[in-house]
């Protein structure tokens, strides 16, 4: 858990190419469409219009058939057939249906382009490096060092970096340790250290070593890491179906076949009522009923939720994933480092009755001499700040030429310290461990120091007892500091249905009080592994999702355990392997970003399933009049918009049904917007502004385009 | 305020303030609680069970219940199609009437096995009273076999999750023997005093004061009667069905009547609620239904009251509403409160001639018809209804960013492509039927076998109104209601065939599909509710699923509504 920040003005020289890089990812342009993407985009849509593509997509590949059946009807115009109406108004028929599967296409093409261009940028550090491959096993040196490329890094293999190396490929350090500049994948200068054994052993290719050296050990097959795999999903090429997806498509389907079902039959209908129907206005009228809306931006909608979680760095492994994260029920957060800013930190130092405060610091500095975990560093920058004039410091350091042990902690003594020469044995450690200590020795834990170490407790710190020759000398109070914000993200999340459970190491007083002042719903003290892993599994017993973040060995079983579980890119293999998703930034918080990914991915499909089918409503005011209105002069009373002829009313609502889906895309792209407003508020905005709105819109885009198509027609 | 529409509230609202302890007693029989009619009915049950070696308490899942379901249907139908066919030389047939043609005994037994008594014949000359008999028993039975499907989905919607799901034939059977004999005995007490023939003796004569001698048909019609509203099947005894005076001699009766087909599909619906103690969302479920209800009743009974626009314009008052085709003891208010009544519940039997209704009423009829889930049948309509709720928690669930979930269990492909198909089902019969009798018609095609002349004569009107006669035929069938527009020609082999074809799909596969979605739901692990979760007692809810039923009926009816009753409607205006 040491990660060293080092001050990057030596290494600028270093970086400066990676830091371009970094720029790019930094500068996620917020702009939907920039020029390049869009003229990509462009030549896709009509590369997608092939029919073997467009059958993936059975709503738009009905408007293809209709499309071709257009342009057959508009030759035979030419070549003399009679009763179909104008050569013009069908040839204006068949472009604009024909304009409304390029606007489709054009709505996947772009959420791809874009995701491209996201996924470019990372696959820059994925180019061709040249790897050092380690040939034979054994001490490192040159004469065993082969120089490949490092698509030929197959799993398993080992490689060498040192300074000034560009990682060709993931891996797990097996030996050394390196600083390393991870910029190019996170955005984040500073540059991180990386070691064998631990959790921090995990390295990215397109990384570059700035110190030392190290040996790695391939991880992944070329061309199968994580990051291949994003970019894979983000680009749709392996883009596979969410079961939420399909069970939509499934509907929207179902919907295609009801109007099927009713221009089939309204053939027989309408003979029967001797008002015939030309091909052009049957053709229309299925094509603005069927829910082209929807089914021309599904694909985009999907790219689009892969492509934020992407610019959020978040690399996920399947579609699926992102949208189980908008299901969570139970989110498990790490305190340190997520709830609190790092570790503890010394804040006071409680002498017991008879021994002077000077004494008791001078005890626990000691103690602590030895101690290299955070809080023992804590309480030597304490002592230094209490140290006005130097005066201890002075004392201390004559102390410590006479130490002639030091004692490390142990699991089983759960206590460390020093041994003096003559013979003075100084300890500190938790307040059970060393009321043991000293009650073994016939010694009664003082009250008033019982009595602190409960104070402390209960106020959220941790309190650590010094002990000399057995004998209680005082309580140092170790506090956490909570991080500014939080409070407001974990209500955000209990609005969104959410429950945060903080999950510590620490006492269940100095957790209560933790998970209470950072508003956590509830807390697992002095968690081993398994307890993250039991409270998963009783969580998922009773029907509930869980999420979890994790980045040791030892949080692999829970990552695989829990519904959706995110590794830290930082993390070590293991853990990479079983969640299912990758933190680039290593940010604990960002699964509340994924989870409203996940809301925002399903909710966008949702609305806009309402909207296009809510369309449909004003379309058959416009059309349906126009079909039977020369035969059935009553029906004129349904032409409520008073479209100008049946020729306009048909082409209006056909354009109203293609221009819809451009106007759409930056929504689709974007997503609807997520509030955490409770499910039956949000359903009573989304079904007022896609429902309603679905309704009256067209009503108002009709009669408008009608205005204009009636000059013509 | 005037007395016909005050009429017409006070038995709305009779039945509602009947339906809550109904329902409440409906929940007891299922859940096996205790009732006051234990003691009567439990050694009634116990020797049923015993005679038949049925154990009725065997556990049952949902593809097991659907089984015994389809075998019992089976069994009446063979039986039912035999006894038709061959009644004029069986016993009780005093009146000496023939055996019935193969395709009308088809079309007639399924008709009855489905609880949609579509009548083909005229009951006084075209039944004995075997037949008629023959046709009580399925009134009851096939009611029954939707509520013990109802009861089923009830039970697969409690919070835990499971493969057992009751026993089919307990559900039944108590349905039958607890519910709807009691209730339907009752009406058929009160329309015997009230003058409603209850005899075995053939038809009487009486001499006219012209001196005329009259034959009038008689039987035993009142216990007919009762269950025929009591169990939503609408097959009248006579021809003219609600209208006939012996059917429907008062206007009390009149009311009884309409409380007696309205009761069931209202208490089902409390019933749930009390069976799963939600009783919220039940009435949410019941808002719905009675928003959609009221919504098809009051442009009808308006339209009916103001009286026909071209009469009016021949400079005829009509301060009585429009009265073709309606009988002067009931009027046009409750007639046209009946004419929807019977259309959104599955009834179909009428007291007017829904072919006179003005063209606004007959296009509330169709959609009443059309939609199916507002009230609807005998535990049929809530099954309907439950095909809706599914599809609007899957697209709600959708809008609110979550997995769609239905009290606790998780909507996904499998569910949404059942009720997405049972959802077309419905459009699919009654367009493709109507389709089929319109190509016909339109090329006026001679029929030869399949009917006696071109196409065209089966239609009473030419028109926009003979469409809506064929539409009215095709809705009837699919929504299982029995109704008749009348007008047609209909008892020939094209339309008993085709009929009864539309019937038996409408009728078994709607059972089919929530069956099993609430089969494949009840076995689903159970998910307890959170903030997230999307509440489905909700008055926005409530309002999602109508939204889903409207918005689905008008997609696939608009056209055909259009060119039937609309176009006459802006025609007559």
């Amino acid at each position: 858990m040491n990660i060293k920040h080092i001050q990057n003005h030596d290494i600028l020289h270093f970086t400066n190419n990676i830091l371009l890089n970094k720029k790019m990812t930094k500068n996620k342009s917020n702009s939907l469409f920039e020029s390049k993407q869009v003229k990509e985009a462009l030549v896709q849509s009509f590369v997608k219009l092939n029919p073997k593509v467009m059958f993936k997509n059975p709503v738009m590949f009905t408007v293809e058939i209709g499309t071709a059946i257009m342009f057959i009807v508009c030759i035979a115009i030419l070549m003399g057939a009679q009763n179909q109406g104008s050569f013009i108004y069908n040839f204006v028929v068949f472009l604009i249906l024909f304009v409304t599967l390029l606007f489709a296409n054009f709505a996947e093409a772009i959420a791809e382009a874009r995701g491209k261009a996201q996924a470019d940028s990372l696959r820059k550090t994925r180019e061709e490096t040249p790897a050092k491959k380690v040939v034979a096993i054994g001490k490192v040196s040159s004469s065993e060092i082969e120089l490949i490329s490092s698509s030929q890094l197959k799993k398993g293999d080992m490689f060498f970096c040192e300074a000034g190396d560009v990682i060709p490929t993931d891996g797990e350090i097996i030996e050394g340790l390196a600083t390393i500049d991870e910029s190019a994948i996170t955005g984040e200068s500073a540059p991180v250290i990386r070691e064998a054994g631990g959790d921090k052993s995990s390295v990215t290719g397109g990384t570059k070593v700035l110190s030392d050296r190290i040996t790695v050990k391939v991880t992944t097959e070329p061309g199968e890491s994580f990051l291949d795999k994003m970019i894979a999903l983000v680009e749709g090429a392996s883009r596979q179906k969410t079961p939420n997806e399909i069970a939509l498509t499934i509907l929207l389907a179902a919907f295609t076949l009801i109007f099927v079902i009713v221009c089939v039959t309204l053939k027989p209908f309408a003979d029967y009522a001797n008002a015939p129907i030309t091909i052009a206005a049957f053709i229309s009228l299925f094509v603005c009923l069927i829910p082209t809306t929807i089914g021309g931006l599904l694909s985009a909608i999907g790219i689009a939720g892969m492509d934020r979680a992407l610019r959020a760095n978040v690399i996920t492994k399947s579609g699926k994933a992102v949208e189980t994260a908008g299901d969570i029920d139970v989110l498990l957060l790490d305190k340190t480092g997520t709830i609190t800013i790092g570790n503890r930190k010394a804040t006071n130092f409680y002498p017991t009755n008879g021994v002077s405060l000077e004494e008791f610091i001078q005890s626990a500095v000691l103690s602590s001499l030895a101690d290299d975990t955070p809080e023992g560093k804590s309480i030597l920058e304490l002592s230094e700040m209490l140290d006005v004039n130097g005066e201890m410091k002075t004392s201390i350091s004559h102390l410590t030429s006479h130490i002639s042990q030091t004692i490390k902690f142990t699991a089983e003594t759960r206590t460390s310290g020093v041994v003096l020469k003559d013979g003075t044995n100084i300890r500190k450690g938790a307040q059970d461990a060393a009321k043991n200590i000293s009650e073994q020795a016939g010694y009664t834990f003082p009250e008033d120091t019982a009595k602190k170490v409960i104070e402390i407790s209960s106020n959220g710190g941790t309190p650590l007892v010094v002990i000399k020759n057995s004998q209680v000398q005082g309580v140092v109070e170790l506090q956490d500091i909570i991080k500014t914000g939080m409070k407001e993200r974990f209500d955000r999340l209990r609005k969104m249905g959410v429950k945060t459970v903080m999950v510590t190491g620490d006492n269940p007083l100095t957790a209560k009080f933790i998970a209470e002042k950072a508003g956590v719903d509830d807390f697992i003290a002095e968690a081993k592994p398994e307890d993250k892993m039991n409270y998963i599994k009783n969580e998922q017993q009773n029907g509930k999702l869980v999420a979890m973040m994790g980045d040791g060995t030892n949080d692999a079983p829970a990552l695989a355990q829990a519904d959706v579980g995110v590794a830290m890119n930082s993390g070590t293999q293991a853990a990479k392997e079983a969640g299912n998703m990758v933190d680039l930034d290593n940010d604990p918080t960002k699964l509340i970003e994924i989870v409203e990914i996940g809301k925002q991915l399903l909710m966008t499909r949702g609305t806009l399933t309402t909207f296009s089918i809510a369309n449909d409503v004003a379309k058959y005011f416009a059309i349906v009049p126009a079909l039977f209105i020369a035969s059935i002069p009553a029906l004129q009373g349904l032409n409520i918009m008073q479209l100008h002829s049946p020729e306009s009313a048909i082409l209006s609502a056909v354009i109203f049904n293609a221009i819809i889906i451009p106007i759409l895309i930056p929504l689709a792209l974007r997503g609807v917007d997520y509030k955490p407003i409770g499910a039956s508020a949000i359903l009573k905005r989304n079904l007022l502004i896609y429902g309603l709105g679905g309704i009256i819109i067209p009503f108002i885009g009709i009669k408008l385009i009608d205005l204009v198509v009636a000059m013509f027609f | 305020m005037n007395t016909e529409i005050l009429g017409v509230i006070t038995v709305f609202l009779l039945t509602i303030v009947l339906a809550i302890p109904i329902g409440k007693y409906i929940a007891k029989v299922y859940t096996g609680d205790k009732t006051l009619l234990d003691p009567i009915f439990n050694p009634i049950e116990r020797l049923i069970f015993k005679i038949s070696g049925i154990n009725d308490k065997e556990e049952m899942n949902w593809k097991q219940h659907l089984k015994a379901l389809l075998s019992v249907n089976l069994g009446w139908f063979i039986l039912c199609f035999f006894v038709l066919l061959f009644q004029g030389s069986l016993p009780l047939n005093p009146d000496g009437n023939p055996s019935m043609s193969p395709d009308l005994a088809f079309n007639t037994a399924i008709s009855f096995v489905v609880n949609c008594n579509l009548q083909h014949y005229s009951g006084e000359s075209g039944l004995s009273y075997l037949g008629q008999l023959m046709l009580m028993f399925l009134q009851f039975v096939s009611a029954g076999v939707g509520m013990a499907a109802a009861a089923m989905v009830f039970n697969a919607m409690k919070e835990r999750t499971t493969e057992h799901l009751g026993n089919f034939y307990n559900y039944f059977i108590k349905s039958c023997t607890r519910i709807l004999l009691p209730l339907s005995a009752i009406v058929a007490l009160v329309l015997i005093f009230s003058g409603t023939p209850m005899t075995f003796e053939g038809k009487d004569s009486i001499t006219t004061l012209q001196g005329d001698t009259v034959e009038v048909s008689r039987g035993p019609a009142a216990a007919f009667i009762g269950i025929k509203h009591i169990g939503t099947n609408g097959g009248g005894f006579f021809g003219v069905n609600s209208a006939h005076p012996f059917e429907n001699p008062t206007y009390f009766t009149n009311a009884v009547e309409l409380v007696a087909q309205l009761i069931i599909p209202f208490a089902m619906i409390f019933a749930l609620g009390f069976y799963l103690k939600k009783r919220k969302f039940s009435h949410v479920v019941f808002g719905v239904m009675t928003i959609g209800f009221l919504l098809l009743v009051i442009p009808t009974i308006s339209s009916e009251l103001n009286g026909n626009p071209a009469i009016e314009r021949m400079g005829i008052t009509q301060t009585t509403g429009a009265m073709e085709g309606k009988e002067v003891r009931f009027g046009p208010a409750i007639s046209g409160f009946w004419s929807i009544a019977t259309t959104v519940i599955s009834t179909g039997s009428v007291n007017s001639m829904h072919d006179s209704s003005m063209p606004m009423s007959g296009a509330m009829q169709l959609l009443a018809m059309m939609v199916n889930a507002f009230y609807g049948g005998c535990g049929v309509g809530w099954l309907n209804f439950y095909i809706f709720i599914i599809l609007a928690v899957f697209i709600s669930g959708l809008m609110v960013g979550r997995t769609p979930e239905f009290l606790g269990k998780k909507i996904e492909a499998r569910e949404v492509k059942i009720a997405a198909f049972i959802a077309i089902l419905h459009p699919l019969l009654i367009l493709s039927g109507t389709a089929l009798a319109s190509y016909l018609a339109a090329n006026d095609t001679p029929m030869g076998y399949w009917f006696n002349g071109n196409a065209t004569s089966w239609l009473n009107n030419p028109g926009n109104h003979g469409f809506s006669e064929m539409l009215y035929e095709f809705t009837s069938s699919a929504a299982n209601n029995g109704s008749g527009f009348e007008g047609l020609g209909d008892n020939n082999p094209f339309w008993n065939i085709t009929t009864g074809i539309v019937l038996l799909l409408g009728r078994f596969l709607p059972i089919i599909g929530p069956l099993a979605i609430a089969g494949l739901l009840a076995n689903k692990k159970y998910i307890p509710e959170s903030a997230g979760t999307l509440k489905t007692d909700t008055t926005i809810f409530g309002i999602m699923v109508f939204a889903v039923i409207a918005i689905i009926a008008a997609l696939s009816f608009f056209p055909a509504l259009a060119l039937g009753p609309l176009a006459e409607y802006f025609t007559l205006r």
